[in-house]
């Protein structure tokens, strides 16, 4: 186990350096600095004196991946990839473009992505899956099909659509909750209860038919078939044996979405108005504030592949099959 | 010529893929293991219901895709070159234009409800008063187009509507009739045990045939009715309504069809080959080309995707509007960052494509005819084209289908996040943004928003369908066994 976790640090750390490398070609090689100056300061009337002010503020004064002028190891070190880099490793983020500090800012945004996220994914996963097991109990029936109907056209729907419905029906028709806005204590419950049940009902469509297909071969096994030829009753078989097994294929789509909770969702965050990381991300996005767009893509990167490394252990926790340590 | 052909980017390519396609259905027809699951899918009811509902969206696309510049009328008397208007056009503006007449593009001033014949918010207006003289009165005035062959439309509005309604369902069913004996006709042709036009007919309607021709005519009678509808109504009203600067909402959503289809269509085609290529070349030759390409991807995997494609974009543009010269005209400014857009998304995507490739590559290497040709010396390239890559076809095939409905739908969110097509392109993603704004305003302008709506459910649904429908013919963890047991199991739901 020990000789995994160092494995897959050492893995995670090569991965985390190319996420770098490729996010410092797209924001620095593809347009160098300068462009982004301008951009930054409008387009016309700049002098070539604000922009070497703007870059000296921000430290992109310096060549990007070799320094020539410098001597030695400082040759490499004395550059805005390895500089930005290592400050990106240490969480060290700088400021994004009004000033603010970017770490702060995520550390006070996580609160709020978090109270969505997470029950939209408890009770979404529990949701889902009764959903399919029942469906799974009841396959081959009107009302698999009629269910199956609704799956994909729910499916068929885009998220947006959810969300703009949703906000009509309950907020401005019917006056049960606010349109939007966010505040914390127990003031949160009427904010957040909305973009929680939509967060579910969207994703139900996708996921239920998915775990529909995994109950539904599973149940053509042949432990299925000895388990039922012992007498066992219909819900034992699908509860202790089909519901186990299931399992294993759908913790692999789960576990690893888990971390990612942090980030949050950027679409209900920027509609609900929520303060967290997915509305501050969306307002980065269109701001074109770069420096907040590319502490969000490491932490993303980071928390994916935390998500990867749970995947691995919950695999061994279900399935006494696997072991991480061969 | 009074026009000059445009060939933008977007339109090669998917001609390209339009010429492909046709080649593998050449290449398919003519080889039985090849034909076998397009003929098990053929069988599908809801499957062929969508095949014809894309069939339908696909020749809005394409007709959309045959570009074009009107020449300007030169004023006479001037000698000089030729020139043509900075606007693109497409052949699917002539038709549309020859069909809704003036409705089609920007014919008000602002919304206006669909089939409206005033406008949506009131306005001041100047009015001889009882005394002669002229007064200032608030009210809603009628529009310069939708409906204005009414003379007094309190009393006609309703009479009209359900006549031109009525006629437009005649017409449309008189198109479907004609449609239906076409295609039943050549049908009978080829299969000339069926007993004919007639016997085929007989069976669609009984259920028995080979084809699920109930399912087929059905979709198309309903196909056939709405356009019917749309083109008598639509000729005469604003049949979805207009948008905030007066255009029609029925002409923006046909226009939004193409960005749709190339944002589904290019994106696989960028995807393909890379997920395809790497993949198998990490599962075959293993070592460190496996290590490097599952790297890559893993690396690729762990950015989330909306930002990086927001970070592709975002820098994108700042390269387009550095060197404005690039392009001649507004269109292919557009044009090229839809082709922008595809290419980073078929960046993003290949990842999924190119695990399952990997995994397939792995099993398949180990088998003995694989073996066996490597013993007979048979060079590695050969065997991947030869024995590898035709194994894994089902597999691709499968999921460039299952991939097109989720590429629609992410279009939708891109263009909300305002990373997706140039804002003077029309797509579903820009409607349901601007009918967002609108929200707030009583009474709601909900029309684009439900054009959008349906448009893309009718779009994403029959994509969707489609894709379980390929699947299912062409999965072969489906045993025959397992696949009559399921149409069993649906026959008796």
């Amino acid at each position: 186990m020990t000789a995994y976790l160092v494995r897959r640090l050492v893995y995670a750390f090569l991965i985390l350096i190319g996420v770098n490398l490729i996010t410092f070609w797209l924001f620095f090689k593809v347009n160098t600095p300068d462009d982004i100056a301008r951009l930054q300061l409008g387009a016309k009337r700049v002098t070539p004196d604000a922009i070497a002010k703007w870059k000296a503020e921000r430290g992109y004064d310096k060549p990007l991946l070799y320094n020539g002028s410098a001597e030695g190891a400082k040759r490499f070190t004395e550059t805005i990839y390895f500089e930005k880099s290592v400050a990106m490793f240490m969480l060290d983020f700088g400021r994004a473009d009004d000033g603010r500090d970017i770490w702060f800012e995520i550390r006070n945004r996580a609160g709020p992505s978090l109270a969505v996220q997470v029950p939209v994914f408890i009770v979404g996963l529990g949701v889902n899956v009764s959903f399919a097991l029942l469906l799974a109990l009841f396959r081959a029936t009107r009302f698999d099909f009629a269910s199956q109907v609704f799956l994909v056209a729910m499916m068929s729907i885009s998220s947006l659509f959810f969300i703009i419905a949703g906000q009509y029906v309950f907020s401005k028709l019917w006056h049960l909750v606010p349109i939007s806005g966010y505040a914390g204590g127990a003031d949160a419950f009427k904010f957040l209860v909305l973009p929680v049940a939509i967060g579910i009902f969207g994703s139900l469509g996708g996921a239920t038919r998915l775990y529909r297909t995994i109950f539904i071969e599973e149940m053509g096994r042949d432990y299925v078939r000895t388990a039922r030829a012992k007498g066992m009753s219909e819900l034992v078989v699908l509860f202790r044996h089909v519901l186990g097994n299931g399992m294993i294929p759908i913790l692999t789509g789960v576990v690893v979405v888990i971390p990612g909770l942090f980030v949050g969702s950027l679409l209900t965050e920027s509609f609900f108005g929520i303060p967290g990381l997915g509305s501050y991300t969306i307002e980065a996005i269109q701001a074109q504030d770069f420096g907040v767009v590319r502490s969000m893509v490491f932490i993303g990167s980071v928390l994916y592949i935390l998500g990867l490394v749970l995947t691995d252990i919950s695999y061994t926790i279900v399935d006494p099959r696997v072991r991480l340590d061969t | 010529m009074n026009f000059m052909v445009v060939v933008l980017w977007t339109d090669v390519l998917l001609f390209i893929l339009l010429a492909v396609c046709l080649a593998y259905a050449r290449h398919a027809a003519r080889r039985p293991h090849l034909r076998a699951p397009w003929a098990r899918m053929a069988r599908s009811a809801s499957g062929m219901a969508a095949a014809t509902v894309l069939s339908a969206f696909a020749l809005i696309g394409v007709l959309d895709s045959l570009h074009y510049r009107p020449l300007i009328e030169a004023k006479p008397g001037v000698p000089g070159p030729a020139r043509y208007a900075v606007e693109v056009r497409s052949v699917l503006d002539l038709v549309i234009q020859g069909v809704l007449g003036p409705m089609a593009g920007k014919s008000e001033k602002t919304y206006s409800a669909p089939l409206a014949t005033h406008a949506f918010s009131r306005e001041n207006i100047e009015r001889p008063g009882p005394d002669g003289k002229p007064r200032q009165v608030r009210e809603y005035p009628r529009l310069a187009n939708g409906g204005a062959h009414l003379k007094d439309p309190a009393r006609e509005w309703a009479a009209d509507v359900a006549t031109h309604a009525v006629r437009g369902m005649v017409f449309g069913f008189i198109a479907w009739l004609a449609l239906a004996f076409v295609l039943l006709g050549a049908y009978a042709a080829n299969h000339q045990e069926d007993g004919g036009i007639a016997g085929v007919w007989g069976d669609a309607w009984s259920g028995r045939g080979r084809l699920p021709w109930r399912s087929i005519l059905i979709t198309l009678l309903v196909i056939c009715l709405c356009a019917g509808v749309a083109a008598t109504l639509g000729s005469r009203y604003h049949l979805l309504g207009t948008d905030k600067v007066g255009q029609d909402v029925l002409y923006l959503a046909l226009k939004s069809v193409r960005t749709a289809l190339i944002i589904g269509t290019l994106t696989t085609l960028v995807m393909l080959p890379m997920g395809v290529l790497l993949g198998i070349a990490a599962g075959y030759f293993g070592g460190w080309i496996d290590d490097a390409i599952q790297y890559v991807y893993t690396t690729l995997n762990s950015i989330p995707g909306v930002l990086l494609i927001a970070a592709s974009v975002l820098m994108m543009q700042v390269a387009i509007d550095a060197n404005p010269g690039w392009f001649a005209t507004a269109a292919e400014r557009a044009d090229f960052r839809l082709l922008c857009l595809c290419f980073i998304l078929g960046m993003m995507s290949w990842t999924g494509l190119c695990r399952l490739m990997r995994g397939e590559a792995l099993k398949l290497r180990e088998l003995e005819y694989v073996q066996a040709a490597r013993a007979f010396g048979v060079s590695r390239l050969a065997i991947i084209v030869r024995h590898i890559l035709p194994n894994v076809m089902h597999l691709v095939i499968i999921s460039a289908v299952m991939d097109f409905s989720g590429m629609v739908l992410t279009e939708a969110v891109l263009s909300y996040v305002g990373v997706g097509v140039d804002p003077s392109m029309s797509s579903f993603g820009s409607m349901i943004n601007a009918a967002r704004l609108e929200m707030s305003r009583d009474p709601m302008v909900w029309w684009s928003l439900a054009a959008a709506f349906f448009f893309m459910l009718a779009l994403v649904l029959a994509a969707n369908l489609f894709a379980d429908a390929v699947r299912d013919a062409f999965d072969p963890r489906l045993s025959p066994k397992r696949r009559r047991r399921g149409l069993l199991a649906k026959a008796s739901a």
